[in-house]
Parts: structure tokens; C-alpha cells; sequence
């Protein structure tokens, strides 16, 4: 008896050893351990909506407390020709558009942008690796910029496209990651289009401009350039604390930092925080972006709701 | 097999009965503890796994609200030193040379950069984003069973009972020290209940460790800080609750370990039948003639 026992014991320690080791590798990359895995998202999204209101805001720092050094992570240096042709001009050309299911699409130079009501808040900014940097942050609320918009009721989320290329998708689908800068910037030269401002990103409905600049892509060699996208919901949209960044600590924003425009959306991780916005969409759906998960680092596995 | 009692009553003394071979055997874990025990086991595992795996993404520790990126409290980096690539672990000024296993490791015959090494991280390759799922629904897992454990443990009484120590078990720490380190184990009606190293160690996990543990991992949820900052001031910033978050989890390996080992040396199928079937032998029934001398 003790020895059945004694080899149930060993046999199940074992199997649990072994299913748990070699078993959950395998099980975080089935559909079903996909849907189950992201129970956890879910769960921390309805509970940190209970902790918050709408105008909840993130802690905001002393001046003493600014890093003294803003750590620049993912592009710090978009590959885009467009973008170049922006930063050489010091974003005099920029023009964010917004549009979508919005009463009035604008147009907006970052003059136009600094003349809107301006807010300016000492953050800390909390990367999904695990380092933290605070930061002052000048720009003009979203909320701002959306109620001249106008928004029509079916409107639920913010897209947010950026400048920056990541990576290039081939024309079978693979992904053909770039492996250095300079591969970046070879691939580059081959691949994308001068895309004009206010041609960013692709629309679900297909608008003209947005698809013929990735058809043009496709035509020249097959790799469509993959840009940085984010998404945030009306939740996010219109707290006060949400602002298209113009300024890090009381100067233009830098090119590592996302110039000439970047979000911040205090109560969420960094990669939320898109730099290079060119245009700002709102949309009633997600699907249709990208692979719809809502951003590029979404459509890699990470959360749509970064609250924690 | 002798049935279980019906029902896990809050009374004084635990069921007892006679097994073979003449143990006395007590009822010492109701279901729900021992439930919740291996849940807990399984789950913190899954936990410590894929927290390495996290931690791996910026494998440096920092105290205060920010990160001070020159001179990180802890590092676990790789270094090139005479030709050769090092696994090195940075604690303040000190460096320690941790080459295959920390800092530098072999992943499927690869020697590859990382701060702790394949077969301790979940997912095993290097995975930010699968590793904060797995962690982010089994802390759910942790806090509804830790949940659990406690209100049984408070409603039944289990916990005032079994884990508070009693008067005279304070009087004599220094007697319980002793017999710990001589790795004598009490048989009989001593053996009924924790000795009072035990119970200061379980009360400390069980009220203190994963208490700390669970708000150090909320603390440093940007979305918890705006709607609770004082919770992340509360640790000292940022920064600082991610180191405390990482030594808790030492502490808490550090716990396993020794509990695991005492296990081992103090009856390991005895503890094992204790904690899966509820009967746990504190010795044998002696037999009729030597009673009587």
C-alpha cells in the first residue's frame, strides 16, 4: 500500500513537473489558451474601470523629481522618408488630421495645435519592461481637439497612427523584421512610397488615399510597411490628462521622444503612449487595423488594456 | 478506508482515530486548506516562473519612484571579460560572476543572454507578453484561493487555533529553536499542533509575504497608482515596490525551500498523506503491556 502510494505520489509530482514545464509553452499558443490567458486582461480592465472615474488622473510629480534622462525606447528614429522630409523642415509642414466618425475632419499644423488650450503635467512614465521615468509633458488635451471634431455616436475608440515603420510585411504575409537600422534603411529605400502627410494608415472603409499608398508599396517589391498604431477608448479619449504631447520638459518634443507629436494617456503602460501621431481616427471597431487587436504591439500579444 | 468526518467541525479537539499498524492518526487538514495548500503550490509556481520572465525584460532593480539607469540597485547582465562572454550579477558596487545561470545561460544547446536562464522562466523562450498573461490570471488565481483560505481559515477558526501560538509554546522559542536545529520532531500529543517556529512562519506568509506580495504587484499598475496612489507611496514609489516585489519572491522561494526540506527529514509521507487526505500520524499506539508497566 505504501509503496503504490509512494509511486502515485512520484508519478503524479512527475507528470505535473512535466505537463506544467513543457505543457504550458505549448498551451499559451492555442487559441483556446490564447482566450483563457487574456481572462486575466479582462478581469484587471472591469476592475481598474471600478477603482476610476473618468476624470480620475494619474499622480502628477514635483519639478525636482524629472528624470534626468527621458529613456527614448522602441523607434527612436523613424526609417520613413516622409517623416525625414518632415524633421528636416522642423515639422513646419506637419498637419495632424483628424478624422472618421467625426461632424468636422480637421487639419491641424502644430501652430494651430499650440494655440488650442494648452496643459502641462510632470508624469511618470511606466514602460512595460518594468523601468519608470517622469517626464513634463506640454500639448493640448485630446478631449480638446475632439469636441471641434465632433463626435458622431457611433464613435468608441481613438486610432492613433504613427509615422514610424517597424517592420515590413511581406507580400505572402510573412513578417520580414528588420534586423538593424541600416537594414532598415536599405529595405526602406526599396519598399515605401513617399507617403504624403495625412496619408497614415489604412482605413477599414479603404479610403483612397490611405490604401493606394500601401498598394504602391505592394507594387514596388511586395513588403508593406508596417507603421506603429495604438487605440484607446472615449474612457481614455476624454480624460484630462490625455494630451497630444507637443513638448517634453518645456522643450519641442525630441525625434527619439516622438516628435512632433506624441500621446500620453497617463493611467496606462508606455507603449499606449504613441509617438509620431500623424492622424488621429475614430472608429466604432477595431477590427480592420492591423491584425485588430488594436495596436502594434496588441497584434504581438500584449494587452489592449495596459493598466497594469 | 475509514470515511472522513462529515463535516470539518470547528470543535476543540481534532477527529481521531487508529489506523494500521497501530498510528494514531488525527484529522489535521479539513478540505478546504488543503484545496487551497496545493492550488496555492501550483499557482505560485506558475507565478514565480513567469515573473522571471518579466523580469528578464529590464533585469535591473531600482528604489525610489524612478528608474536610475546608471546605478541600478541589482543588474543581471553579460559582459565580455578576456575574449569570453560572462554572465555577471551587479548588487550595488559588488559584481558576481554567474556565467550559466544567471545573466548568460544555455536555451536548447544556445548560449543566450538572459537574466535568469530558460528552464526557470515561463514561456521558456524569451516572451514578455505571453509571460504578463500567464502572470496577470494567475495572481487572479492567487487572490480569489488566498481569499478563500482566509475567510475559511477566520470563520472556522482554523487559523486563531492552529497558527497563533499559545502561551507556553512563546515561553519555550528557545527550546523550539533547538529542537529544530537538531531536527528532532515531537510524536504524540505535541506533534497535534505547529510547533512555534511553524506557526510564526506560516502566520508571516500566510499574513505578511503574499499580502506584501499582491499589493507590491498592484502598486506598480500605473492604472491602481491613479486610482490609489497612496498604495505606491506607500512602498516607497515605482521603482521600489518592483524591488520589494522581487525579494518578497525570494522570500518566498527561500520559504519553499525550507519547507519542502523539512518536510523531507520530518516523515515526508506522512506530511504528504496529511496534506492530501487530511490524516496525519502523530505516532503509534503503545502496545497493551507497556502502557501497564
Amino acid at each position: 500500500m505504501i509503496l503504490h502510494r509512494r509511486r502515485l505520489l512520484t508519478a503524479t509530482a512527475g507528470l505535473a513537473g512535466t505537463a506544467l514545464l513543457g505543457g504550458c509553452d505549448r498551451f499559451a499558443t492555442t487559441d483556446a489558451g490564447r482566450r483563457t490567458l487574456g481572462a486575466g486582461e479582462d478581469a484587471n480592465l472591469y476592475v481598474q474601470r471600478l477603482l476610476m472615474s473618468g476624470t480620475t488622473t494619474a499622480r502628477e510629480f514635483p519639478e525636482s523629481m524629472i528624470s534626468p534622462w527621458f529613456k527614448p525606447n522602441g523607434s527612436i528614429d523613424p526609417p520613413d522618408r516622409a517623416y525625414k522630409a518632415m524633421a528636416a523642415k522642423n515639422f513646419s509642414d506637419f498637419k495632424l488630421t483628424v478624422d472618421g466618425l467625426v461632424d468636422t475632419p480637421l487639419s491641424l499644423s502644430l501652430a494651430d495645435l499650440r494655440a488650442l488650450p494648452s496643459r502641462t503635467q510632470i508624469t511618470r512614465h511606466d514602460c512595460v519592461e518594468g523601468w519608470s521615468c517622469i517626464g513634463k509633458w506640454s500639448g493640448v488635451a485630446l478631449a480638446e481637439v475632439l469636441k471641434r471634431a465632433g463626435l458622431k455616436p457611433q464613435a468608441r475608440y481613438a486610432v492613433l497612427h504613427c509615422a514610424d515603420t517597424l517592420e515590413y510585411a511581406s507580400a505572402d504575409g510573412a513578417w520580414l523584421k528588420p534586423k538593424d537600422p541600416s537594414a532598415v534603411r536599405e529595405a526602406h529605400a526599396a519598399y515605401v512610397q513617399l507617403a504624403a502627410a495625412g496619408d497614415w494608415g489604412g482605413s477599414p472603409t479603404g479610403t483612397q488615399d490611405g490604401d493606394s499608398n500601401d498598394a504602391a508599396d505592394d507594387g514596388s517589391g511586395g513588403g508593406r510597411p508596417i507603421r506603429y498604431y495604438e487605440s484607446i477608448d472615449l474612457f481614455d479619449a476624454f480624460n484630462p490628462q490625455t494630451i497630444l504631447a507637443y513638448d517634453l520638459n518645456g522643450k519641442a518634443l525630441p525625434v527619439s521622444n516622438g516628435a512632433p507629436l506624441r500621446l500620453r494617456v497617463e493611467r496606462q503602460l508606455g507603449y499606449k503612449n504613441a509617438k509620431y501621431v500623424m492622424r488621429v481616427e475614430m472608429v466604432s471597431s477595431l477590427a480592420g487595423f492591423g491584425d485588430g487587436k488594436g495596436g502594434y504591439w496588441e497584434d504581438r500579444g500584449y494587452e489592449w488594456y495596459a493598466g497594469i | 478506508m475509514t470515511a472522513s468526518p462529515a463535516i470539518d467541525a470547528p470543535d476543540k479537539a481534532a477527529p481521531e482515530r487508529i489506523g494500521r499498524q497501530g498510528r494514531r492518526l488525527i484529522y489535521r487538514h479539513p478540505l478546504p486548506i488543503r484545496l487551497t495548500h496545493w492550488i496555492n503550490a501550483a499557482v505560485l509556481l506558475v507565478l514565480l516562473m513567469s515573473g522571471l520572465q518579466i523580469f528578464n525584460a529590464h533585469p535591473a532593480l531600482y528604489w525610489g519612484a524612478v528608474s536610475t539607469f546608471d546605478t541600478p540597485a541589482l543588474a543581471i547582465t553579460s559582459e565580455e571579460s578576456g575574449g569570453a562572454n560572462r554572465g555577471v550579477v551587479y548588487l550595488g558596487d559588488r559584481k558576481f560572476d554567474t556565467t550559466g545561470v544567471l545573466g548568460l545561460s544555455k536555451a536548447n544547446g544556445v548560449e543566450a543572454d538572459r537574466a535568469f536562464p530558460s528552464w526557470a522562466t515561463l514561456p521558456s523562450n524569451q516572451d514578455l507578453a505571453t509571460g504578463r498573461r500567464w502572470h496577470f490570471l494567475f495572481a487572479w488565481l492567487l487572490v480569489i484561493n488566498g481569499a478563500i483560505y482566509l475567510i475559511y481559515g477566520l470563520v472556522s477558526g482554523q487559523l486563531r487555533r492552529r497558527l497563533i501560538p499559545e502561551g507556553d509554546q512563546i515561553r519555550d522559542f528557545g527550546g523550539s529553536v533547538k529542537e529544530h536545529l537538531l531536527l528532532h520532531f515531537p510524536e504524540g500529543e505535541e506533534a497535534k499542533r505547529y510547533n512555534v517556529i511553524q506557526k510564526l512562519t506560516y502566520l508571516g506568509v500566510v499574513l505578511v509575504l503574499l499580502p506584501a506580495m499582491v499589493l507590491a504587484g498592484l502598486a506598480m499598475s500605473p492604472g491602481v497608482d491613479a486610482a490609489w496612489p497612496w498604495l505606491t507611496e506607500l512602498f516607497g514609489g515605482r521603482q521600489s515596490a518592483r524591488s520589494i516585489h522581487f525579494i518578497a519572491a525570494g522570500l518566498l522561494v527561500l520559504f519553499v525551500v525550507v519547507h519542502v526540506a523539512l518536510v523531507l527529514v520530518s516523515g515526508v509521507f506522512n506530511n504528504l498523506r496529511g496534506m492530501i487526505t487530511g490524516w496525519f500520524s502523530i505516532g503509534r499506539v503503545r502496545p497493551a503491556g507497556e502502557e501497564a508497566r
